[in-house]
């Protein structure tokens, strides 16, 4: 049963009643700016995303049970981030409940709760902060008001603690108003509470699903069983742009335990009892498979040059452009190079799905649970309404759950059989057939004052691309934007007091899928930027740090980067001198409004490169989960160092390789820095981003250090002193 | 071909190929989830078992290499009621993010442990060699230092069965 009811705010609360009566569901809709303008904003590197579902259903359900929990259905995935216990946090403080009376679920969509964008660009709390507050206080009210009326009492005289109202002398829980009450009266959206009584915000709460994931409870996409379950493989190519023709199934059909062979215009897959079977069916498979072009790693880096391809000046103030024209003796130039990289998420991306005749269930780790549903629907002729989606937990997103083809395999080798199917890439599939972090190009340019300051700087990137071709990014964008907003994450010149700046972004397209990868270009711009502020301090006679700070604009933007980067060289001690064989390196990024800057202390060890400490100094504003703050600042500095020092996709004679870890080398335990110092800096009233900022400086820190040490400028990634 | 072996204490028999990989048995017949592929090559630890004691990657093992011995898997390894002292520090020191590789991590401490109860850093480094992408290494060190502090002092039910 559902009953919509409307008040004079923008918002729909409707009320359902569980089935068995064990709770009800109240759910509010927050009508947020259309798509279009939404994703537009989105597109814009500084903009604040507003959090918003698909418009008329509810985007938030609290189930308030008979036990007094809440069971709260998140409409953003957990893959790590710490988006439950964040959310979960902010909930509890407005709806006046304990933490531990908090239990947080990924939303189905058929509960019509379905983030319209996706969980990614580290807005999950930022873009819900004030939406998810207003509700959960109007949740509260509405509660409170229901009490009232059961009580025979004033609602301003009545008291919640712990999701218990009383009047002095009587009292009721939240679980026994909700399953009470037939009729909800929707008050004005209350005020919010002051920060400072905020009691779970702001504070380091342990994370609400840390049990379950020690015990190896978590359920991931992997893990998903539906009864009758048979497993699937399909067939894919490992040359790039192999053309499926036709496939020999012949001895496939007759392997041990094969259900069925399913041949489809552009797949073939099998059916079988077990994983190992299916498997080795497909193995038998022979595919005929065609090519039109053998590449080569020279070919694609050949392609990622800046001059090559579109350009898209996204950035301008002065005339950085004429003042740069002549190549004469005063102007500085360097280059700078960053390779194509793989995800590497240790849980292979796969689902289950069985598909009925007029519906379907698919569960699934998936960033875009929107988009995995609409897929499925096309690919299996049905409504998006009749498909529905089951979130689990991610074994890691980084973006490479923004494309779920595998859902729709899933989905077509079910239908095919009738039954329910799990079908997911192996290893090998898994890293031939990712969407890459694509390789970039840089030339940095500049010209410096008689007084050793930048009068002016120019960026140009080329890289493939990020945001195009994704299936969040309508096409209908791409004119509007002009150039790829993914690929010049972090690419904008930070420092505006530089009186001449531009940052040009050329757009080439490569043979393969790139697409998002955590923080996106983030990382190789700020390598690019960073590393070329430390060889113009030097060319400069300055100290690095105050070197930056010289460059740095007198607003509200400026002051966060500055106080980041004073705090960061004070805390780390930070010197130019090489200390007991240890050199210290220094940068900072602004990604998404965050301001953070790192200094890396380096020494070089068998020829190697040691990263022995860390210190990171961030400016996320309110920080609602300090803990997971530093949680995720730790996380994006050993992947930054993983993705600045070891790894590297590369190509022969048509392959795309390495496919296992190991060759594919990776930050290990004895990669990682023994000491990480972290420090967060509150420097505004909202929460901003966390996920991804933190790994934009260290690629260039390692290497700035690494000259201290050995006066050798590292430009290309990964890092490499052979 | 039928096989037994004892997995978190109870003897059980399967009925699959000999060259199955044990990891297929424990998830997808024993139905115990915890213990996770990630590549199937013995490449990345996520799989890791413990076998009469050793931590091996079970994706690469033939079940049959088990049979008449003992394996524990993370669900056997405590419980919430009764965590085993690696379990404890990794709760104490909040150390998964996305959670997946934790589980081999965690019994590839318990085993390391198990015959160093005072690892070095150099130990750590040497002996931990699983893939984590989301880049816990930072606090999972911690926790095998506070692990093996809880231990110093308490033998686990579970290591107690060990013959
Ligand atoms: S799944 Fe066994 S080592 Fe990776
Ligand atoms: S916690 Fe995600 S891979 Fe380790």
């Amino acid at each position: 049963m559902e009953k919509p009811i409307e008040n004079k705010s923008r918002r729909k609360f409707i009320v359902r009643s569980l089935f068995g009566g064990t709770g009800v569901l109240l759910g509010a809709v927050y009508f947020g700016r259309n798509a279009l303008r939404r994703n537009l904003y989105h597109a814009i590197e500084n903009a604040e995303v507003a959090y918003s579902g698909n418009t008329g259903t509810p985007l938030i359900w609290f189930e308030i049970l008979k036990d007094n929990s809440i069971t709260f259905h998140c409409p953003k995935v957990e893959m790590g981030q710490g988006t439950f216990t964040g959310l979960a946090q902010i909930a509890a403080d407005e709806l006046e409940v304990d933490i531990a009376q908090m239990r947080v679920v990924h939303a189905q969509s058929d509960s019509g709760n379905i983030d319209a964008m996706s969980t990614g660009g580290s807005t999950s709390i930022s873009g819900l902060w004030v939406p998810l507050r207003e509700l959960a206080a109007t949740m509260r009210e509405m509660l409170k008001n229901a009490a009232a009326n059961e009580l025979g009492s004033d609602a301003a005289s009545l008291n919640i603690a712990q999701g218990v109202i009383s009047n002095g002398q009587k009292s009721i829980t939240y679980g026994e108003i909700a399953s009470k009450t037939k009729k909800w009266e929707i008050p004005e959206t209350p005020a919010l509470k002051p920060l400072k009584n905020y009691k779970f915000i702001g504070k380091p709460v342990s994370r609400v699903d840390l049990e379950d994931k020690v015990m190896g409870a978590s359920m991931y996409g992997m893990d998903a069983e539906m009864p009758n379950m048979l497993f699937g493989a399909a067939v894919r190519p490992s040359k790039i742009g192999a053309k499926f023709i036709n496939a020999d199934t012949t001895e496939a059909e007759q392997m041990p335990g094969v259900v069925k062979v399913v041949k489809e215009k552009d797949f073939v897959g099998v059916v079988a009892k077990s994983y190992t079977e299916a498997e080795n069916a497909k193995n038998a498979i022979k595919v005929n498979w065609q090519t039109e072009k053998v590449w080569q790693t020279k070919d694609i880096e050949a392609m990622v040059e800046v001059g090559k391809g579109d350009p898209m000046v996204i950035q301008k103030e002065g005339k950085a452009d004429s003042i740069l024209e002549n190549e004469g003796q005063e102007i500085i130039q360097s280059e700078y190079k960053s390779p194509l990289g793989a995800h590497a998420q240790l849980e292979p991306n796969g689902a289950v799905a069985f598909v009925e005749k007029d519906k379907a269930t698919v569960m699934i780790s998936t960033q875009v649970v929107n988009i995995t549903r609409k897929e499925v629907a096309e690919k299996i002729g049905l409504e998006p309404e009749q498909v529905n989606i089951v979130p689990t937990f991610l074994g890691g997103g980084f973006g490479r759950r923004l494309h779920t083809p595998n859902a729709m395999q899933a989905a077509v080798l079910s239908k095919a059989v009738g039954q329910p199917v799990k079908c997911f890439f192996n290893r090998q599939e898994e890293f031939q057939n990712d969407t890459f972090r694509p390789p970039t190009h840089h030339v940095m340019k500049a010209k410096l004052n008689g007084n050793g300051l930048i009068e002016a700087l120019e960026h140009n990137v080329s890289s493939g691309d990020v945001m195009y071709g994704s299936a969040l990014f309508p096409s209908i964008v791409e004119p509007v934007i002009g150039s790829d907003v993914g690929a010049w994450r972090g690419g904008m010149i930070q420092y505006r007091s530089i009186p001449n700046y531009r940052a040009v972004s050329w757009r080439v397209k490569l043979p393969f899928a790139t697409s998002w990868w955590r923080s996106l270009g983030l990382l190789a711009n700020t390598f690019a930027i960073e590393s070329f502020m430390d060889e113009l301090a030097e060319k400069a006679g300055k100290n690095p740090v105050e070197f930056r700070l010289a460059h740095i604009q007198d607003d509200k933007a400026g002051n966060r980067l500055k106080k980041v980067i004073e705090t960061a060289a004070e805390k780390a001690n930070y010197v130019n001198e090489v200390k007991n064989g240890r050199a210290m390196g220094f940068a900072a990024s602004t990604d998404a409004r965050t301001p953070v800057a790192q200094v890396a202390e380096v020494s070089i060890e068998n020829g190697e490169i040691k990263v022995h400490k860390v210190t990171c100094v961030i400016d996320p504003g309110l920080a609602v989960n300090p803990d997971q703050i530093k949680a995720q600042c730790e996380g994006s500095i050993i992947m930054g160092i993983s993705a600045a020092m070891h790894e590297r996709m590369y190509v022969e004679d048509g392959v795309l390789k390495p496919i296992i870890y190991g060759p594919y080398r990776m930050a290990l335990m004895k990669h990682s820095p023994r000491e990480i110092d972290i420090e967060i800096l509150q420097n505004d009233d909202k929460p901003g981003a966390v996920g991804e900022p933190p790994l934009g400086p260290i690629g260039a820190c390692v290497a700035n250090a690494v000259y201290r040490l050995t006066k050798k400028r590292l430009r290309e990634m990964p890092l490499s002193l052979a | 071909m039928e096989i037994s072996f004892k997995i978190n204490g109870e003897m059980q028999t399967v009925d699959v190929a000999e060259n199955t990989p044990l990891l297929w048995v424990i998830r997808d017949i024993l139905n115990l989830k915890g213990t996770k592929f990630g590549c199937g090559k013995a490449a990345c630890g996520a799989c890791t078992v413990h076998i009469d004691g050793n931590a091996l990657r079970s994706c690469s093992i033939p079940v049959r290499f088990a049979e008449n011995k003992e394996v524990i898997t993370i669900e056997g390894l405590g419980t919430k009621e009764n965590p085993h002292p690696v379990q404890q520090a990794w709760i104490e020191e909040v150390v998964p993010q996305c959670g997946y590789c934790q589980p081999g991590f965690m019994m590839a401490t318990a085993a390391l442990l198990a015959k160093n109860p005072n690892p070095t850093d150099e130990d750590i480094d040497r002996n931990i060699v699983n893939v984590c992408r989301c880049g816990t290494y930072y606090r999972m060190r911690k926790a095998i230092k506070r692990a093996a502090e809880l231990s110093a002092g308490e033998i686990h039910p579970s290591e107690e069965n060990k013959v």
